[in-house]
């Protein structure tokens, strides 16, 4: 019997604005089941959604306008429950049931 | 990691750090400490007088409308006593202008202002699209910029406004003096500075009072207020050169975020440098604030972007600041010395400015006059407008035949 936490997924909202939902199936709001671990068996954070974003929700070829050498495009604000991801961690911060992850890109012009 | 709390209000849970100075506060004291600073701006450099019909150059994008939603507030709440009226430009791009353009629409019923959209079409008789079918994508920045610039100013005129403020950030600014820097330009990298564009023969004053305002946070004060803006990208040709100013911009940004002030202050203390140019810093000092000729410069002004640098370099600059800090208890015995000489009584030199073609033709300061054909404030006879326009109407003559 396979070890249930390995299919297990973390449901959660992840909203794009600021020019980026062009990238996203031109959709604000996707409301995803994330794994809840990586392959390495660590728990989901940020630096995992961001890659799995890109493989799995991203409709768009151009990947470097959302990721630039591996991590988020400077640039883009990334907010966990409306904070700035800067309190909470960065990359590092471990997702949990039912958050919200917001990307809005500054780049982008009126 | 335990919710910080704010640090202002010591109570409700920090959501913003401020990339100024790493300050963690909770939205209603965000909120409330980025509008105080944009009235310190205001109120330092004296930018409004009671009773001054001012134009908000509105594209619908965060900027702009972050604008107008402050100035309605601080107008309301200081007693500014202003008359404040969102300005458009049209510039005739099928499906780039026309959504933003329904945002402004949308931005004046809820700020309660007026709206004017004025177009090329009618200023110029031509479109964005008719010129980039005319002349192709490439160079299309370089008219839409010219006509841009004339454009707002044409449109205050039509309002009997002589005051446009426009949305331009601190990260704009920083990145028009990194510009002008790698081109050796020191004497536009001096007029970018100036939160006072305009003299008194132009008859239209522009300024931006968001100079001091980083990106990061107007963004955040729009999403945290939920007003109703529109990103958009130019459907044609983004510009490539300010594109990476931008990038580096950014990536410096993500290292040091302190660095966008600090070239917007360096940019200001270069100023000082050159000869005849001598514009105003936040004016604490009380000083009425300088006001600099602005001739046709933000070319190209429009937010495009796509820079992109390579990692190294990057690394290599944060090094490099790194030891700069460590150097900092030297450089301040510097200043000393420097402040400590101008109080002695030396007048301050300024230096010497190559122009950007190498030879020493010393500074480079413009004569003001008038074009000939439209009358715009213009250091040629014939405006920079009115020469495109020559050449566009001249090609037009030619498929006609």
């Amino acid at each position: 019997m396979a070890d249930a936490s390995e299919s297990a997924t973390i449901p959660i909202t992840v909203d794009f604005s600021g020019g980026l939902e062009m990238l996203f199936d031109n959709k604000r709001r996707h409301s995803i089941s994330l794994p809840a671990t990586d392959v390495g068996g660590k728990p989901a954070n940020i630096a995992f959604l961001i890659d799995h974003l890109c493989r799995n929700l991203m409709k768009d070829p151009r990947a470097e306008l959302f990721v630039f050498d591996g991590h988020i495009r400077p640039g883009i604000l990334v907010l966990v429950n409306d904070a700035d991801w800067e309190l909470e961690g960065e990359e590092a911060y471990e997702i949990q049931p039912r958050d919200n992850i917001l990307f809005v890109s500054t780049l982008h012009g009126g | 990691m335990a919710p910080a709390l704010c640090c202002n209000c010591k109570t409700e849970r920090a959501l913003i750090k401020r990339p100024k100075n790493h300050a963690k506060l909770c939205k209603a004291c965000f909120i409330t400490i980025f509008e105080d600073e944009v009235h310190h701006t205001i109120n330092s450099s004296q930018l409004f007088h009671p009773g001054e019909k001012v134009a908000i150059g509105a594209s619908g994008g965060k900027d702009s409308t972050v604008l107008a939603s402050v100035l309605k507030t601080l107008n309301e709440r200081h007693g500014y006593g202003l008359e404040l009226v969102l300005l458009s430009i049209d510039e005739g791009i099928k499906g780039y202008r026309d959504d933003s353009l329904e945002t402004v629409k949308r931005n004046a019923v809820q700020y309660d202002m007026p709206l004017k959209v004025v177009g090329y079409d009618e200023l110029y008789g031509w479109t964005m699209d008719q010129v980039v079918e005319t002349i192709g994508k490439k160079g299309n920045c370089t008219y839409c910029g010219v006509f841009r610039r004339q454009a707002l100013d044409r449109g205050a005129k039509m309002l009997g406004i002589k005051h446009v403020v426009t949305g331009h950030n601190a990260d704009d600014v920083a990145e028009t003096v990194l510009m002008n820097l790698l081109r050796g330009d020191l004497a536009r990298l001096s007029r970018s500075t100036s939160i006072v564009t305009g003299d008194s023969r132009s008859e239209v004053k522009r300024s931006k009072p968001l100079k001091y305002s980083y990106e990061k946070e107007i963004v955040l004060y729009a999403h945290h207020k939920k007003l109703d803006y529109f990103s958009t990208e130019c459907i044609y040709s983004p510009e490539a050169f300010r594109g990476s100013a931008r990038g580096l911009i950014k990536q410096l940004e993500r290292v040091r975020p302190t660095a966008i002030l600090d070239i917007v202050r360096s940019g200001e203390d270069m100023a000082r440098l050159v000869p005849g140019e001598s514009p105003s810093s936040c004016a604490c000092k009380g000083q009425k604030s300088a006001v600099v000729p602005s001739l046709e410069d933000d070319i190209g002004g429009c937010a495009s972007q796509n820079g992109r640098t390579p990692g190294g370099e990057m690394a290599a600059m944060d090094k490099q600041l790194r030891e700069n800090e460590t150097h900092e208890a030297v450089e301040v015995d510097v200043a000393r010395a420097i402040s400590e000489n101008k109080a002695g009584g030396e007048k301050e030199k300024a230096l010497p400015i190559r122009s950007s073609h190498g030879t020493s033709r010393g500074p480079t300061r413009q004569v003001l006059g008038n074009c000939k054909r439209c009358g715009y404030m213009s250091s040629q006879e014939i405006c920079q407008a009115c020469m495109l326009l020559e050449g566009l109407n001249k090609n037009r003559a030619q498929i006609q035949i």
